[in-house]
């Protein structure tokens, strides 16, 4: 496969996740779309470390593997994000009885 | 066209048509659904890619922790389509999309006369993705910022567990 066919099919994924983020106001439903925007990011680190493979892997034999490593580590950040993300989620239903963004505009109260 | 190019363009329509469906669909819980269906097609285009540990741990992360975690605090709050929020008004979601589509425009048409554009990737060969060749690389070149992972995994245990933590000092 051609990189441009998982070029355009990454930037599509992180574009659908663009308008996710500015068009929904649920609060979880945008933490989702931050989410698709890291699986994009992660697919196309992927991609390219294949193709780099195919490339340069004789003279390089670490290049590609150092690139898989990457994606592991950003799959470690998500997850972290994700738990103190949904734990702020949960207080501000509590204190506001809403997931809406527009109600969050004000910090005080 | 072969067997691989079938199944590349059948993952790349179900996980850009899930991922459609996870901003228009109405009812959160659909939407998290949607988006595992995503996470699996994008894990099917890591196989294809033959990083296999990659896929596997795509799996077992995303589909199957974080996914549960906000079907969970979604069930716990019991949100669906009627306590969703209203629509934002008809303009701003047309300029999201506008805004959104133009980005996706605007990075293909940069990358379009880019010389690496027509390179290979490989597919089906290759074991760099396989679990050997990564722990290999996991544990002696990047051994320093698995176990600060670690730490960081910890302090957001930590951090999760503080903020959700009912505070009983403080009456409203």
């Amino acid at each position: 496969m051609p990189i441009n066919y998982y070029i355009v099919l990454s930037v599509a994924l992180f574009s659908i996740g663009v308008v996710g983020v500015l068009t929904r106001r649920n609060a979880i439903i945008i933490f989702m779309c931050i989410e698709l925007m890291l699986n994009a990011a992660n697919l196309l680190l992927v991609a390219f470390s294949k193709m780099h493979n195919l490339r340069l892997g004789t003279d390089f034999p670490t290049l590609a593997s150092d690139a898989q490593v990457f994606v592991f580590f950003i799959m470690v950040v998500a997850a972290a994000e994700v738990s103190v993300g949904l734990a702020i989620i949960v207080m501000i239903y509590r204190n506001i009885h809403s997931v809406d963004v527009n109600f969050l505009n004000r910090l005080k109260n | 066209m072969g067997t691989t190019q079938i199944l590349f363009w059948f993952l790349s329509v179900l996980a850009i048509g899930s991922a459609v469906m996870v901003v228009a669909s109405r009812s959160p819980v659909h939407s998290i659904l949607f988006l595992i269906v995503t996470f699996f097609a994008i894990s099917g285009h890591y196989i294809l890619l033959n990083a296999q540990f990659l896929a596997i741990v795509n799996i077992i992360v995303y589909a199957g922790a974080i996914m549960v975690l906000f079907l969970f605090v979604v069930m716990l709050m019991n949100l669906n389509a009627d306590t969703e929020p209203p629509h934002k008004s008809k303009y701003l979601m047309f300029a999201g999309v506008i805004a959104g589509s133009s980005l996706l425009l605007l990075i293909v048409a940069a990358l379009r006369r880019n010389e690496a554009v027509n390179q290979l990737t490989q597919l089906k060969g290759g074991d760099v993705g396989l679990i050997n060749n990564l722990g290999k690389t996991l544990f002696t070149d990047y051994v320093l910022p698995f176990e600060i992972s670690s730490v960081l995994f910890l302090s957001a245990m930590i951090g999760a567990v503080v903020i959700s933590k009912k505070d009983k000092e403080v009456h409203h």
